[in-house]
């Protein structure tokens, strides 16, 4: 009886109808908090990208003391007075930058010689943060890059020195690499290896992860990091990631830019 | 109702049946979040939910799941409940979801749950499955607690964060064993927790599956011995 086509056909209906159901609301119903915590995470990332992350103090309030900052990629200035304000009205000063992405009117896709992170498309603004000493100059500048990795694009926060080519510290805040491989670069001990390193050499970009680790004798020390074992793939990622984002497509006006604002 | 009975399901799993030292399932995720016993409690918790609560519901419907497919009614089940527990985690503790990254998405594919499912949900009344589902969790959670407390323990000198051995790296004495930090280290201590219950439980000895044959070249030293 039970094994009649009608009541196999029935019981399989049913099941995929209650289950569905099921986790589709609870999927739903938990989507609003779920989304302010991985908010909260991407503001803990930014903070601990620069730094100055207490977890004993309330996230929001830290991040609050972080100033943001617009650049126009396709022109490589700030935004600034009315465009500002111009801008910030068309995104009800809630900008995001990767759902900017997706739309043809907020982005521009690059060709694949100068993509050589993969992003495919990049927006025209790109929103940074600039955390600032108490006489008001610049302490670090936190900027978002990503690039893409094995298995998909990794998402993450660099900071930078005032001096515009030292970093002080790198945080993925989403990736899809394969855990205990591509995810070590989550590894506090690998991200250990950043602060202190140079971007620039002869205004070419030249930090770069390598594979194994950096001889402690090498004369490049200061630009070179130590790879990811078994995962080159995503070492290579990051190395791209940087390569394009500190570029004259991504950051590299930015400098100036400051520089002639302050 | 025979309350021997739902004693016998919950409290069995613990040491006498113990799904993971007895039956050797679900030995995967054992092996993957037991550096860390907060996280570990977490996996335990997840885990014990879905068994107990896949049981309950494969219980119930038992009588009209058609056997041509029932193994996926019960994956379909299963799949359901180990969703909506990542879904919850991820709302209420988002941080450990984090850790435990794609290890609660593999309980879908954890021998215990399904086990339990074909070999005691589809035959039993439902409380009881439930029960049971209940008692295996447990007996999973029991092995993964010991086995994260001593890998948390000498693999960084905490436990639940806590330093109890003060580690040479911090200005203490201890030097952590690395090694148990990474995860074929929870295979050698399962290995010598299945030893120590299996010597204080014989019963649980298996037979061997054929004898071993006399080896005919190594030398019988008796024999020798009485020749000279």
């Amino acid at each position: 009886m039970n094994d009649s086509i009608v009541k196999t056909l029935g019981v399989a209906f049913a099941i995929c109808l209650i289950c569905s159901l099921v986790v589709s609301s609870t999927a739903v119903s938990l989507r609003d908090m779920q989304n302010e915590n991985k908010a909260n995470d991407k503001r803990t990332k930014i903070l601990q990208a620069a730094g100055i992350f207490n977890p004993e103090l309330d996230i929001k309030e830290q991040f609050n003391k972080l100033e943001e900052k617009y650049l126009d990629f396709n022109s490589g200035k700030l935004l600034r007075g009315s465009d500002l304000e111009v801008f910030l009205e068309e995104h009800k000063g809630d900008y995001d930058q990767i759902a900017a992405t997706r739309k043809p009117e907020y982005s521009t896709s690059l060709n694949s010689s100068e993509d050589i992170a993969i992003i495919k498309n990049r927006e025209n603004v790109g929103k940074f943060f600039i955390l600032r000493n108490k006489d008001n100059s610049i302490d670090k500048i936190i900027l978002p890059v990503r690039g893409y990795g094995l298995w998909g694009t990794l998402f993450g926060y660099i900071s930078i020195e005032e001096d515009f080519n030292t970093v002080a510290g790198l945080e993925f805040y989403d990736h899809k690499e394969t855990p205990g491989l591509g995810a070590e670069v989550d590894n506090p001990k690998w991200k250990a290896l950043w602060p202190g390193k140079q971007l620039y050499k002869n205004n070419i970009v030249s930090l770069e992860v390598i594979k194994g680790k950096v001889p402690v004798d090498d004369k490049n020390l200061d630009y070179k990091v130590d790879g990811l074992s078994g995962a080159t793939l995503t070492s290579r990622g990051v190395t791209n990631m940087l390569k394009y984002w500190f570029s004259d497509s991504g950051y590299a006006n930015l400098f100036s830019e400051l520089e002639y604002e302050s | 109702m025979n309350l021997n009975k739902y004693k016998d399901v919950l409290v069995k799993p613990l040491i006498d049946e113990n799904p993971i030292t007895l039956q050797i399932l679900g030995i995967c995720s054992a092996l993957a979040v037991t550096n860390n016993l907060s996280v570990t409690m977490v996996m335990c918790v997840a885990l014990t939910s879905v068994v107990a609560f896949s049981n309950l519901f494969i219980s119930i419907i038992r009588n009209h799941i058609p056997s041509s497919i029932r193994i996926i009614v019960q994956m379909t089940i299963i799949a359901s409940l180990v969703i909506v527990v990542d879904e919850l985690l991820k709302a209420y503790d988002y941080e450990t979801s984090k850790k435990l990254s794609v290890f609660v998405g593999l309980i879908i594919t954890n021998c215990i749950v399904m086990g339990r499912a074909e070999a005691f949900a589809m035959k039993e009344k439902p409380l009881l499955s439930f029960f049971d589902g209940l008692g295996n969790g447990l007996g999973y959670s029991v092995i993964l607690i010991g086995v994260a407390a001593i890998r948390e323990l000498f693999g960084a000198g905490t436990l639940f964060g806590y330093e109890i051995l003060p580690l040479v790296s911090n200005g203490g004495w201890y030097m952590a064993n690395n090694l148990l930090l990474l995860p074929p280290s929870s295979f050698i201590i399962i290995g010598l927790f299945i030893w120590a219950i299996r010597s204080y439980k014989p019963a649980q000895i298996e037979e061997d599956d054929f004898a071993l044959s006399k080896h005919s070249t190594s030398p019988d030293l008796t024999k020798r011995e009485l020749n000279v």
